[in-house]
C-alpha cells in the first residue's frame, strides 16, 4: 500500500495532538483539566483509526471512550468534589518521581530504539488466512464476521465480563442501608437501642 | 502504510501513561493513565493489522475497549467507596494491609 502525503500530514497533526494531550494528564494538577485533555487524546487516537483504515473502531473510540469513560470519569471527579488542585512538587515516596522518570524514559528508549534499529524485517510472522482485509468488503462487515465466527466464545465471555462489571459496580457504589458499622468490643453489654453519635465516639 | 510512525508514537504514549500511573496520587487519575496505556495497546494492534491487511487487530482492539470499559467502571466504583471510607482517594494513604 502507498503511502500518500496525506496520510503523513494527518499522522503528524494527530500525532501532536495525541502526545499534547497525554502531557496534559500527567501535567495538569486539576483533575477536570487532564480529563478535558484526555478527551483530545482520543479523539486524535480516533482519527489515527481513521487514518489506518479502521473506520468502525474510530467511532466505537469516540462513542465509548470520550462518550461514555471519561464522562463517567468526569462525573466521578464533580460527585466526589475532588476537583482541587493536587500538589505535584510533594513527593510522598522519597526519589519516586525520578525513579517514575528513568522507568519510562528507559522503556520509551528500549521500545524506540527496538522499532528504529529493527529495520525493514521488524514485523515477521505468516499473514492470516481467517481474517486478510479485502477491499470491496465494508470494515463492519469484516470484523463482525470475524467477531462472530473466529472468536465467538471471546465475544460472549466478554459479554459476560461487563455484566459482572455492571453488577459489582451497583453493588460497590450502592450506599449500604442496613449494614451498621462494627459494633465496639462492650456493645453486647449495651442495650440494643441504636447508639447515640457522641457515644461512637468515646468508644473511639 | 506507515507503520513504524504509529509504534514510536505508541511507545511515547504508553511511557507517558506509565510515568501517570507511578507518579500520580489522585486515584482518578491513576485510572486516567492507564486509559492512555490501553489506547497505545489499540494503536499497535490497529497499526499491524492494517500492515498486514488482517482485521484481527480490529478485533483484539474491541475486545481490548470493552475490557477497558469495564475497568473503568469498576475502578471508579473503587475510588468511590474509598471517599466515602476515608474522606481523600489519595492512593498514597490506603496502607491498611502493609504488614
Amino acid at each position: 500500500m502507498e503511502t500518500t502525503a496525506v496520510e503523513y500530514v494527518v499522522f503528524a497533526l494527530c500525532a501532536v495532538i495525541v502526545l499534547a494531550g497525554a502531557f496534559g494528564v500527567i501535567w495538569f494538577r486539576n483533575p477536570v483539566q487532564a480529563a478535558l485533555s484526555l478527551v483530545a487524546t482520543l479523539f486524535g487516537v480516533a482519527v489515527l483509526f481513521l487514518n489506518m483504515n479502521a473506520q468502525f473502531l474510530a467511532a466505537v473510540q469516540v462513542i465509548v471512550y470520550t462518550g461514555a469513560i471519561v464522562v463517567l470519569i468526569l462525573f466521578v471527579i464533580m460527585l466526589l468534589g475532588v476537583d482541587v488542585e493536587e500538589d505535584l512538587e510533594e513527593e510522598p515516596l522519597v526519589g519516586q518521581r525520578v525513579i517514575a522518570l528513568v522507568i519510562a524514559a528507559g522503556v520509551a528508549g528500549l521500545v524506540v530504539a527496538g522499532v528504529t534499529l529493527g529495520g525493514a524485517d521488524l514485523v515477521s510472522g505468516a499473514r492470516s488466512v481467517t481474517g486478510s482485509i479485502v477491499d470491496d468488503v465494508s470494515n463492519i462487515e469484516q470484523i463482525g464476521r470475524l467477531l462472530f465466527t473466529e472468536y465467538v466464545f471471546a465475544l460472549e465471555i466478554t459479554a459476560v465480563l461487563l455484566t459482572i462489571a455492571v453488577i459489582a459496580a451497583v453493588v460497590m457504589s450502592r450506599r449500604p442501608s442496613e449494614v451498621e458499622p462494627l459494633p465496639a468490643e462492650n456493645a453486647s453489654m449495651e442495650p440494643p437501642e441504636p447508639m447515640e453519635p457522641e457515644a461512637e465516639e468515646v468508644f473511639d | 502504510m506507515l507503520l513504524n510512525q504509529f509504534l514510536l508514537l505508541a511507545a511515547v504514549l504508553f511511557c507517558i501513561g506509565v510515568y501517570g500511573v507511578l507518579t500520580r496520587r489522585n486515584g482518578v487519575m491513576v485510572l486516567m493513565s492507564i486509559e492512555l496505556i490501553l489506547n497505545a495497546v489499540n494503536i499497535n494492534l490497529i497499526a499491524f493489522g492494517t500492515y498486514l491487511s488482517d482485521a484481527t487487530g480490529q478485533a483484539f482492539a474491541l475486545f481490548i475497549i470493552a475490557v477497558a470499559a469495564a475497568e473503568v467502571g469498576v475502578g471508579l466504583a473503587i475510588v468511590l467507596m474509598l471517599f466515602r471510607n476515608r474522606r481523600s482517594i489519595d492512593i498514597d494513604a490506603v496502607d491498611q494491609l502493609k504488614g
